[in-house]
């Protein structure tokens, strides 16, 4: 049932074609972060205010619409995102990733592969690469703009010079076509990868920094590293204990306090088809 | 066994029912009314639509009813509401010279034309907790009030102006920019900046205000005037070639006098900084006008200490009380993903430096 006193996807048409020309600026200038003017919703900052915008912007009453959060459709905030568009556009919704037209995503890239045609919309909370190493938007603003980037590489080394490895395991920050550096949003550095060379659109929303940018299909990404450093996308040495993948992406659930754990894929739509297909784990249906 | 993150859509429904049966509290007691809430407290009200930037006392007392209480999120719904509402147009500048005053006062002079007015403030009250108003009380004896229709009151900063003591604020007729429709952009201009001092949290704003008097981007300021009531909002309406009045509105407009020793450029005189808030609000117009004139140190020549108050990125940036909020508080979502990746991170690190400890011995 849509709420009929609100314009479709809950934007007014002229804020929707505001947000359309910054997302079309973004596609022009992959990694460039465009100012736009964010509104309030009516969900908090911090909650996906950036890709709501985005995702309505988008939005057609074709669409078929999936929301995760770390991965899953059930977690609290994908279900509040996922009513707040039944409600207000009507759209049809899915959990099926190959169902999906728009996928609005928090901290995590879906395991199957995205395909022609398909948009993916990223919550970003803090859309400036350099922000903790230059809390100034004028200076990394010039920064950006200079290409000058010699301080997240110093960064980086600091990292291995201390620890022996570069020490960010999310939130790793990528160089788009060979210019931009980009933050993808808290996604664990194992998805960074698949933001490389993807044939659906991806869209980055930033509601409270006001900030959009985007990864038009088959734009190069890479993520920093040096050569004797080379990046590693890594994960849990361990395979889901429901399904059995093992080039899945999991979280790790606490089951007693023994210490006693399982680990599962984040990826609930993932997970539920392999186990639908007859795959199990250690503690599946089939194993126990 | 593996249930904690199933069932999201049922938690939610039920945590909304709970909400609205803890706002509603004991049926026993009488539901409190949103007239009761406009009127009685009319001084939450007034910072609700100040910081939700909506000059409409109905929603705002509605707003802190469906809150509980909580003026954030009052401000929030608020906020909320308002970014869908179409507009018409923009309102000639409000007159503030020509306003209906309740309260008017000078720090600076100890009379002066139209009169120290002290109207309905707390300022000389003993703070002693009045236990007559825990009992349903009668209604206070009426009091006597400023007489209508006094004549326009001056602006004490006119009179300091006669002689050139105060700079001259130029005239400008450009459309000032609105953050709400713009996004905003550094280094800013000062109309800007009012418009996100006026919308920000009194508490930040307030704190701002005395760091400078603290010696943290000193201004010397004085209250030259501070004013509070009503004022005329017209519009100019294109089909009938004159502008007239679409309503009032109440604000509290502060103008401090501060020091200045003058530059290369410019003469010693007295600068100034200005508050103007929706509502009774007297608190934060003052504050305002402190963080308003020490974010201006560049235009006038003053030396930037990097006093917080002084730095127009942090303070701007910093001000918004619903950004902040939201911000500050999503760091309960959940956050399994990016854990979990640090999680491996730290056993992986832990895991090298005993090795080596191993290796060592």
């Amino acid at each position: 049932m849509t709420d009929q006193s609100y314009n479709f996807a809950y934007l007014d048409e002229q804020t929707k074609r505001m947000i359309r020309r910054a997302i079309l600026k973004g596609v022009a200038v992959p990694g460039y972060q465009v100012p736009f003017a964010s509104r309030e919703m009516p969900m908090p900052y911090g909650w996906g205010t950036g890709g709501v915008q985005v995702t309505a912007a988008c939005l057609t009453p074709d669409d078929t619409l999936k929301v995760i959060d770390q991965g899953a459709d059930d977690t609290t905030n994908a279900v509040s995102i996922r009513k707040f568009f039944q409600r207000t556009a009507g759209v049809a919704v899915t959990e099926a990733t190959t169902e999906a037209t728009i996928i609005q995503t928090r901290h995590r890239i879906p395991e199957t592969a995205l395909t022609a045609g398909q948009i993916l919309v990223y919550q970003v909370p803090i859309p400036e690469p350099l922000r903790f190493l230059e809390p100034r938007e004028t200076e990394t603003r010039k920064m950006h703009e200079l290409e000058e980037y010699g301080l997240m590489h110093v960064k980086l080394y600091e990292d291995i010079a201390r620890h022996g490895t570069i020490a960010t395991a999310y939130d790793y920050p990528v160089r788009v076509e060979g210019r931009y550096v980009m933050d993808p949003s808290p996604i664990p550095k194992f998805d960074n990868p698949k933001l490389s060379d993807s044939p659906a659109l991806q869209l980055f929303g930033a509601g409270r920094e006001q900030r959009i940018y985007a990864l038009p299909p088959f734009t190069h990404v890479v993520s920093l590293d040096f050569d004797d450093h080379p990046f590693v996308a890594s994960k849990a040495p361990h395979d889901c204990d429901l399904c059995g993948a093992g080039e899945s992406y999991l979280d790790e659930v606490i089951t007693d306090d023994q210490g006693g754990r399982m680990f599962v894929c984040s990826d609930t739509d993932f997970c539920r088809s392999r186990v639908a297909a007859g795959h199990s784990g250690r503690l599946g249906a089939g194993g126990k | 066994m593996y249930v904690a993150v199933k069932g999201g859509e049922r938690a939610i429904d039920s945590a909304h029912a709970w909400l609205a049966e803890e706002r509603r509290g004991d049926l026993s007691i009488a539901e409190l009314s949103v007239p009761q809430i406009r009127a009685q407290l009319a001084l939450a009200v007034n910072r609700v639509m100040a910081e939700g930037s909506l000059y409409d006392p109905d929603l705002a007392a509605l707003a802190i009813k469906q809150s509980r209480g909580d003026l954030i999120e009052a401000v929030f719904l608020i906020r909320a509401y308002r970014t869908t509402l179409p507009r018409f147009g923009a309102s000639r500048p409000v007159e503030t010279a020509q306003m209906a005053v309740i309260r008017r006062i000078s720090a600076t002079f100890k009379d002066l034309p139209g009169g120290q007015i002290l109207g309905p403030t707390f300022d000389y009250t003993h703070r002693l907790l009045d236990f007559k108003l825990a009992a349903e009380g009668d209604a206070p004896p009426a009091a006597a009030t400023a007489p209508a229709g006094l004549a326009a009151v001056p602006r004490v900063t006119d009179f300091l102006n006669r002689d050139g003591m105060i700079e001259t604020e130029a005239r400008s007729d450009a459309t000032p920019p609105d953050l709400t429709r713009e996004p905003m952009e550094m280094p800013s201009q000062r109309p800007l900046r009012l418009q996100a001092l006026t919308r920000g949290d009194e508490g930040f704003i307030l704190s701002l205000a005395y760091s400078t008097q603290r010696g943290y981007g000193r201004t010397h300021a004085f209250v030259g005037e501070l004013r509070i009531g009503m004022v005329a909002v017209q519009m100019d309406i294109p089909e009938l070639g004159f502008a007239v009045d679409i309503g009032e509105v109440e604000l509290t407009e502060c103008e401090t006098v501060n020091q200045f020793k003058g530059s290369k450029t410019e003469p010693p005189q007295f600068t100034r900084g200005y508050g103007l808030v929706f509502g009774q609000t007297e608190r934060k117009a003052i504050a305002m006008s402190l963080v308003d004139r020490a974010l201006r140190w560049k235009e006038l020549g003053e030396e930037n200490i990097g006093a917080p108050a002084q730095d127009e990125e942090f303070v701007l940036m910093h001000a918004d009380n619903v950004q902040a909020t939201g911000f500050l508080e999503h760091i309960k979502l959940p956050h399994y993903v990016d854990f979990q990746s640090e999680l491996e991170l730290i056993r992986r690190l832990r895991a090298d430096v005993f090795a080596t400890q191993e290796a060592a011995e």
